[in-house]
């Protein structure tokens, strides 16, 4: 192995590569635009549209009650909601989103409330829709206040303090810093993106670099060189993992760049209502860290598997034919770690990506567990050895090179 | 100095099953003279060539070229070789100059000896008007002087030039068999494949005939006419490759 030699072809590969536009799109212009897009689009259409859904008076229909005038001159007093007697088809309306939800009020309902045993009220909603969802919670809130004045009467009547019905009440307060509710809210999805741009930003160089240079007849050119078969593909492995690497780098660094610029935009608003409120969305810079730490092993898997693969292939084209199937396959575990639920444990630590998709969550919410994050980072490492030893020895056999 | 023993490639191809596409071939290159290597399409002149550029390994057989023998010590082979085929194409993104110098530097020069070195190439080759121009922007008989710096950048002693006047015309044709023979002058062993008789006949010194993998023929031009009494070098082919001819 001669160092010279791998920096003279690393060199080349780079100087090749930066004048080349294809990798220069998918190493630097798409991971550039993908993050700023995702924080302000995704952040603004979804902080727009519940709010837009906040806003809206939800028209909704009440089933019977005529007997009950009190109950339904509430609900139309309450300025919450608008609502009308319901029309023979009140449920297929719903079902079209032209009426979000449906109350329906037992005969005598009013009267037995007075005695303090009414029959249930039943209401209605299209469930999975966020505006029915939103209007039923509603409804259910203004049952749930009449339900407690009730209360409140009959014990005021029984000569009782109101408060019996609720001698302590129950609260909720956060103790996760402002960050980590961040954290949760990107956690899931930055490194399912940066997982997928570390693939992106290796794969143009990895096909340009191999089965490029087959097509265009440059292999053979630099095969005839004195240079050893194990420093070439170093020094293209160098120029992949490079191309993985910015990759990365420009998406973390736009996407810091729009974190405070989207920050600022929402003002002194503190970031502790993130997670409620407002959708500024902010990161934990030392979870960010530890995220970079975990994708660089996962950078030199990819860069090693891409090489291997597209050296195999004869021609450009057929290497993207076998590296397109191969994002699903990231993809997927990818996808799988961004689920609530899934949590890490000694086995799912071994398996490649999503492992990685997971203790990147944690990290993010501030979650360190040590032990995970060496099996993780001693796994892929291996993983990516292999890899990388299966290119060069790949790069040896002549059957693969000379291809027909 | 390149001596092949019994060079033999077997290829395994899907559709066609094995392919003996050189075999058994032994022949001997001296320095400071052109041994031409003249067979038909498919007849296994690029096969051979590549064989002794350490490019693909032999079957069976061996060969020493400058020294090395080409299965034992390929790198050494390597640095001692300077390789053109119709095959060894230049990189489109590097200037002329660069792929040169890459070459270069693979080869372990210094930038010192290369800078003076790519300027005596250009010289010789006429190439100063197009060195800094991007390979893809090149003519072809541009790019065919670049593929020749590029490969005589580290000053080997021996030679293969396979088929290297393809699709170009007379003048930078002739021009780069005018070079190949002052390669010839400064003692150099050439190797030089072709299919065009003329160009074997002005040529070289030495002519091997391959046809089917196999050497039918070897000898100087005036012995092959000899031994075949025909006029000139192509009926003398033609006799020595058909089935019912001699070898
Ligand atoms: N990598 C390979 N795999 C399978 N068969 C091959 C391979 N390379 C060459 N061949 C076959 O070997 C035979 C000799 O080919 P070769 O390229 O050496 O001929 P050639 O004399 O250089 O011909 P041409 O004048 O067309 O360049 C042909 O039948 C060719 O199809
Ligand atoms: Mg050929």
């Amino acid at each position: 192995m001669s160092w010279h030699t791998i920096g003279t072809i690393y060199g080349k590969e780079l100087r090749d590569s930066v004048r080349d536009r294809r990798t220069l799109l998918s190493t630097i212009i798409i991971p550039t635009i993908v993050m700023p897009a995702l924080v302000l689009g995704l952040g603004k259409v979804a902080s727009a549209v519940i709010s837009k859904a906040k806003e809206e008076i939800p028209r909704i229909m009440v089933i019977g009650g005529s007997d009950s005038p009190g109950v339904r001159g509430e609900l139309q007093r309450s300025g919450r909601f608008k609502a009308e007697p319901a029309s023979a088809d009140w449920k297929s309306l719903i079902s079209e989103k032209k009426v979000r939800a449906a109350a329906e009020i037992p005969e005598g309902f009013e009267k037995a409330l007075e005695s303090g045993s009414a029959p249930p009220v039943t209401l209605y909603d299209y469930e999975g829709e966020l505006k029915s969802g939103l209007a039923v919670d509603q409804l259910r809130n203004f049952f749930i206040g009449m339900r407690e004045r009730a209360t409140a009467r009959l014990l005021t009547a029984r000569g009782l303090p109101a408060t019996i019905a609720r001698p302590f009440e129950v609260k909720i307060a956060n103790v996760a810093p402002p960050e980590k509710i961040g954290g949760n809210l990107l956690g899931g999805i930055v490194p399912y993106i940066i997982i997928l741009l570390c693939f992106m930003g290796a794969m143009s160089p990895a096909m340009d670099l191999t089965a490029g240079e087959k097509e265009r007849g440059t292999m053979e050119t630099l095969l005839c060189s004195p240079a050893a078969r194990t420093d070439i593909v170093l020094g293209k492995f160098c120029m992949v993992l490079t191309g993985s690497l910015v990759a990365v780098a420009c998406s973390l660094v736009s996407m810091g760049v729009s974190l405070v610029v989207v920050g600022a935009s929402f003002g002194v608003n503190p970031a502790g209502q993130a997670g409620h409120g407002g959708f500024a969305p902010t990161i934990d810079p030392v979870g960010m860290l530890g995220v970079l730490a975990m994708v660089a092993p996962v950078a030199v898997l990819f860069s090693a598997v891409l090489l291997a693969v597209s050296l195999f292939a004869k021609s450009f084209k057929e290497a993207q034919s076998y590296a397109g199937p191969m994002v699903f396959a990231i993809i997927i575990p990818a996808i799988v770690g961004m689920l609530p639920g899934i949590d890490l444990n000694l086995r799912l630590a071994l398996v490649p990506i999503l492992n990685i998709s997971l203790v990147c969550k944690e990290m993010l919410s501030g979650v360190w567990h040590w032990g995970y994050i060496s099996a993780i980072f001693g796994s892929t490492a291996l993983y990516a050895a292999a890899a990388l030893a299966l290119a060069v020895k790949m790069f040896r056999c002549e059957d693969v090179i000379f291809r027909t | 100095m390149i001596e092949a023993r019994l060079l033999t490639k077997v290829f395994h191809d899907k559709k066609r099953g094995q392919i003996r596409a050189v075999e058994a071939v032994s022949f001997r290159a001296e320095p400071g003279r052109i041994y031409g290597l003249l067979g038909a399409n498919g007849a296994g002149k690029t096969t051979t060539l590549r064989m002794l550029a350490t490019l693909l390994r032999p079957t069976s057989g061996t060969a020493a070229v400058a020294g090395h023998d080409v299965v034992g010590e390929p790198d050494k082979v390597r640095a001692n070789v300077g390789f053109l085929a119709t095959s060894t194409a230049l990189y489109a993104r590097l200037t002329s100059r660069e792929m040169i110098a890459y070459f270069g530097r693979l080869n372990g020069l210094d930038e010192p000896s290369l800078r003076s070195r790519i300027s005596s190439l250009a010289d010789e080759l006429d190439m100063h008007e197009f060195l800094d121009r991007r390979c893809d922007k090149l003519s072809t008989g541009m790019k065919q002087k670049t593929s020749i710096a590029r490969m005589l950048v580290h000053d080997p002693q021996v030679m293969i030039f396979d088929e290297p006047t393809v699709g170009l015309d007379v003048m930078t044709a002739r021009s780069i068999v005018r070079f190949v023979r002052e390669c010839r002058g400064r003692g150099k062993t050439v190797i030089y494949s072709t299919h065009v008789m003329s160009e074997a006949e002005k040529l070289c010194d030495v002519i091997g005939i391959i046809h089917d993998g196999k050497l039918r023929a070897e000898g100087s031009l005036a012995d092959l006419l000899a031994r075949t009494g025909g006029p000139d070098l192509e009926e003398c082919f033609v006799k020595i490759v058909s089935p019912e001819g001699p070898g």
